[in-house]
């Protein structure tokens, strides 16, 4: 958390969001995160933590049957509170999402001039000329050439799609990106472009950016604060090269440690990765979540759940082991070594 | 004849293994380049239904020439009748000569539209069938526009508001409807609504396309009294298999993400619906309708038989029951063509609606 | 998809610690295992577990037959009743021209209608599965040439060709059965090759053949167990197909004259005049009879393919 003494009102302030599914799954427990306009948010987790959820439930875009409860103040109002009508005009205009896998998530039968176009007529009064107009003018920002306005989406290439799905969530100038797994399912080198490509928006139009991903090294580069979630409930947060390289819960610590530091030989050689299975929304172990696979659980940690705790300036993390003093957690001894040698 | 969800299943199918190839795109050219690789598919296709024509033609011949052993015997079964007239009658239809030149004849014949003259009404057979035809494709012509809009409308109703009340009645009203032999469906319609049982009098008649003479505006309210059961009749059966196919692909479409992303552009639900998700739905449902309507030419031999319409299939059972070969081989031939170009048709628009397809 | 997969089994280690089942022996448990895995994803399906419960009973029904209404129910000449009454005490479904009961007929013509629908959805899917795996494996003009012949009976109107073939063939059961199974069987080979194609691009068969597996047995031994769940799914929809096609035959009076079916129960009603005289305890019950057992094999094939894949959902 910010601690100067003078606050702009944050670009988004999700305050307390619990998600269940209607199967009684709980998806997102309790979480609070907080962007400002032109910084850059990461949201590192495996597969299943809650992650994506937390993304469609910003625009409400969950299932119906979903119970969603907190607040999520977008620019001070509250989505959840919103009625319909308004939470369509702030859909895209105020927030717009960058989907995995664009394959599926363009019609594949309208071409993507046609879908780039169609929130700009749906947000802006506009003409359809016009509206395509600036279709090509947002492919040309993405690196495509704007005649590619007429292409269907099974004409392009996987980079090529992720340009326009970027293309597409710029169309009518929001301030915040949503950008979910951008580049989960690309080549590394496609991954590098499209990554600067991001960058380059976010800095040159001032916009708010949540990247989520599983990739902890992507973030890392890519982000100012990073943020990882577990089981559905941030457990640490705090500045992403400090998150990345100096991990306070094991958890983070686990997930940091399964990237291979490249030009590091030691990192080869330290054994890491986790026991276990990440554990099933609708059946959570008591106390801290973590704790069936945790090497350094207490016995306390089987009935106490964990808060978020201070550990640092602006860092946080929900470990008992992280002490109030801000001191690091002990460390597990072959990791110490490993990193202390590079 | 077998599932409403073979149709999409083989779509799948066809897509999964022959599927377009969906690579980086080369230099594109201009728009012209995609027109030209659509009229070649175009051209591909046409040549293709040529080839099958010209299959069906060979298939009439070895159907009704080399498999009876004897056509003539067939023809005139249980009838009196002298050697001299069988030989006539041989020499008539050409059986005496050597098999290679009755086939090259045949198809000689076939390409002019001669398919020789009827053995029962002693006319050209192909005059006998256009003069049928149209009152097969306004039974038939009004009962698929019927069934196809209302199919199409139930199937995105019903996959809409899948789960619903009003769901589950009506898939589970047209399964059954779909089990239900037409036919027979036909036969009870006339008992209760033309006969009378009970209570309820006979209000239509039992058959036949007219009743008696009258004319000019008599004449088309006799007309459409007649055609009112054996419509609901197709319309029950017809309707059935369109909702279940559109259902099912609208079904299949919905958990799409493309979806999520309309809804996320703050598109309305029902524009969601409309705009996205039905279009790609009624890619299957397309490809059903086109089917169909070369039924409409071809298939409704039950339903007319049963209802006394003086159509093709009448003709085609009438043909059969005499039976009257050289009819029956013409309008075998006539029923497949009908077919042929229907699928032709549906395979050059296709690619109109499915962009992945053909170009 | 709920797969047997045949993978090759596993040679038992030399000096096992621990009593090693033979690979047979191996094999045989998963397949009871992935058995009972697809009967419990089937029992949630509603609509399954009906046609199922319908399936049951007609066949007990046909099977009982004797039993039920007596082995000379048949016959013309043994006929009690008068000629098209009513239902009565005696007649529960009134009586047809002969003064045959017309119960005793349906329940009798059960057995017809069945035995024909079956054997021609056998024929048509194995006829089918043979093109479908054969054309999916040989590449080259056998596969060309096979997929040609195929998409060509696709062409024709089914109905049209049934009707054509019985007309030319004489009046018998096996025309039936051999018209239908001969017309329907593209459907199940387009659908067939597919999954071959499909299955053949796996791994373990890249395998199979380094190891010297021909084409026998890659086809035997891995493509069929893989493509069985769809031949299933196939067979009990082409057996609700077939019963329909059946009684169309048969109405239409291209099946055999002596033998009563539920089709030719119609076509006689017909001819008897039935439909003028207002006898709906005739007509109706043939009718109804085929409307359930094919709506019971529909719901069972459907079921099936929902089991298969996953994401038709339960309550289609």
């Amino acid at each position: 958390m910010s601690t100067t003494s003078i606050r702009k009102t944050p670009l988004l302030e999700v305050r307390d969001l619990t998600v269940t599914y209607a199967g009684g799954a709980r998806a997102v427990r309790g979480v609070n995160l907080e962007v400002e306009a032109g910084r850059k948010l990461g949201i590192a987790g495996e597969s299943g933590c809650g992650k994506s959820t937390l993304a469609l439930a910003l625009l409400r875009l969950l299932p119906a049957g979903t119970k969603v409860t907190g607040e999520i103040l977008l620019n001070g109002e509250d989505v959840l509170a919103m009625k319909w009508g308004q939470v369509r005009a702030v859909r895209w205009a105020g927030a717009s999402i960058v989907f995995q896998g664009a394959m599926h998530s363009l019609n594949a039968v309208h071409r993507i001039g046609d879908q780039i176009a169609e929130p700009i007529l749906l947000h802006r009064r506009t003409t359809p000329a016009a509206a395509r107009k600036r279709a090509g003018e947002l492919l040309e920002q993405v690196g495509l050439p704007a005649a590619r306005v007429d292409a269907y989406p099974h004409e392009l290439s996987g980079g090529q799609r992720q340009r326009v799905m970027i293309a597409m969530a710029l169309a009518c100038d929001p301030g915040l990106i949503i950008a979910d797994e951008p580049t989960t399912a690309l080549d590394v080198m496609i991954q590098a472009q499209i990554l600067r490509l991001i960058e380059e928006l976010v800095s040159e139009q001032d916009l708010g950016l949540i990247m989520i991903s599983h990739d902890l090294a992507v973030l890392s580069d890519t982000c100012d604060r990073l943020a990882v979630m577990y089981a559905g409930r941030v457990v640490e947060q705090g500045p992403a090269s400090e998150v990345y390289e100096n991990a306070h819960h094991p958890y983070s610590r686990a997930l940091s440690g399964a990237f291979p530091r490249i030009g590091d030989p030691a990192s080869r050689f330290a054994p890491q990765g986790l026991p276990g299975d990440p554990p099933d929304p609708s059946a959570l172990p008591a106390g801290c979540t973590f704790h069936p696979r945790c090497a350094l659980a207490l016995d306390s940690c089987s009935t106490l759940d964990q808060e978020l705790r201070d550990a640092g300036p602006g860092r946080q993390a929900a470990c008992v082991l992280v002490g109030p003093e801000g001191a690091a957690a002990p460390v597990v001894p072959g990791a110490e070594e490993a990193r202390s040698t590079s | 004849m077998t599932a409403d969800s073979t149709p999409a299943l083989v779509q799948q199918a066809d897509a999964a293994t022959d599927g377009p190839p969906a690579g980086p795109s080369a230099a594109r050219g201009p728009r012209a380049r995609n027109t030209k690789a659509y009229l070649q598919y175009v051209a591909a296709k046409i040549a293709g239904a040529v080839v099958s024509l010209f299959a069906v033609l060979v298939t009439s011949f070895f159907l009704f020439r080399l498999i009876p052993s004897d056509p003539v015997k067939q023809m005139t079964g249980g009838r009196p009748v002298s050697a001299e007239q069988l030989e006539s009658l041989r020499h008539q239809l050409g059986l005496d000569q050597p098999m290679w030149q009755q086939f090259t004849s045949y198809i000689g014949d076939a390409l002019t539209g001669d398919f020789g003259a009827s053995f029962a009404y002693h006319a050209p057979v192909m005059d006998k069938i256009v003069e049928k035809l149209p009152a097969t494709l306004l039974l038939t012509g009004t009962a698929y526009v019927l069934y196809s809009l209302i199919g199409i409308w139930l199937g995105t109703r019903t996959a809409w508001r899948n789960g619903s009340a009003g769901d589950r009645f009506n898939t589970a009203l047209a399964l059954t409807l779909y089990s239900v032999p037409s036919f027979w469906l036909g036969l009870l319609l006339i008992i209760v609504f033309s006969v009378g049982v009970g209570p309820i009098p006979g209000m239509f008649p039992t058959g036949g396309m007219t009743s008696g003479d009258t004319s000019g505006f008599g004449y088309v309210i006799d007309v459409a009294h007649h055609m009112v059961l054996p419509v609901i009749t197709l319309v029950a059966v017809g309707y059935a298999q369109t909702l279940l196919v559109m259902r099912s692909s609208l079904l299949d479409e919905m958990g799409s993400d493309y979806l999520t992303t309309a809804r996320a552009k703050g598109l309305r639900d029902d524009v969601v619906r409309r705009k996205h998700a039905v279009p790609n739905a009624m890619l299957p449902t397309f490809t059903l309708m086109f089917v169909n309507l070369g039924h409409v030419v071809a298939g409704q031999i039950l339903v007319e038989t049963v209802f006394s319409w003086p159509g093709l299939g009448s003709l085609f059972y009438q043909g059969l029951s005499t039976p009257d070969l050289p009819l029956v081989q013409g309008l075998f031939f006539v029923f497949a063509t009908a077919v042929i170009l229907a699928n032709t048709l549906a395979d050059v628009l296709y690619p109109l609606l499915d962009p992945r397809v053909g170009r | 998809m709920t797969t047997t997969d045949s993978m090759p089994t596993p040679t038992p280690a030399s000096a096992p610690p621990e009593p090693v089942r033979s690979a047979r022996a191996l094999a045989r448990a998963r397949k009871r295992q992935s058995a009972a895995r697809f009967w419990r994803e089937y029992r949630r399906h509603k609509g399954g577990m009906w046609g199922l419960a319908g399936l049951i009973l007609i066949a007990l029904v046909a099977l009982a037959a004797p039993q039920l209404v007596g082995a000379d129910s048949e016959s013309v000449t043994e006929a009690s009743g008068g000629a098209l009454e009513s239902p009565s005490g005696e007649f529960p479904l009134g009586t047809d021209q002969f003064g045959r009961s017309v119960l005793a007929l349906l329940v009798w013509g059960a057995r017809v209608s069945l035995t024909v629908g079956l054997l021609a959805a056998f024929l048509c899917v194995a006829i089918g599965t043979v093109v479908g795996i054969v054309a999916g494996h040989f590449r080259g003009w056998y596969s060309t040439v096979l997929m040609r012949v195929t998409d060509w009976f696709l062409v024709m109107p089914t109905l049209v060709l049934a009707v054509a073939l019985a007309s030319v063939m004489d009046r018998s059961l096996w025309t039936i059965i051999i018209a239908i199974g001969v017309t329907t069987w593209p459907t199940t080979a387009r659908l067939v090759r597919a999954q071959t194609l499909a299955v053949e691009s796996r791994p373990y068969i890249e395998r199979a053949r380094a190891l010297g597996g021909g084409h026998g047995h890659v086809m035997l031994r891995h493509v069929l167990p893989n493509v069985m769940p769809l031949v299933l799914a196939q067979t009990t929809l082409a057996i609700s197909g077939a019963i329909l096609s059946e009684a169309t035959l048969a109405f239409l009076g291209l099946g055999d004259p002596t033998i009563t079916s539920w089709g030719s129960m119609l076509q006689d009603a017909r001819a008897a005049g039935a439909v003028s005289a207002g006898d709906w305890w005739y007509l109706a019950p043939p009718g109804i009879a085929i409307a359930l057992v094919a709506l019971a094999f529909t719901l069972c094939g459907r079921a099936i393919e929902s089991v298969l894949n996953p994401k038709l959902g339960v309550a289609r």
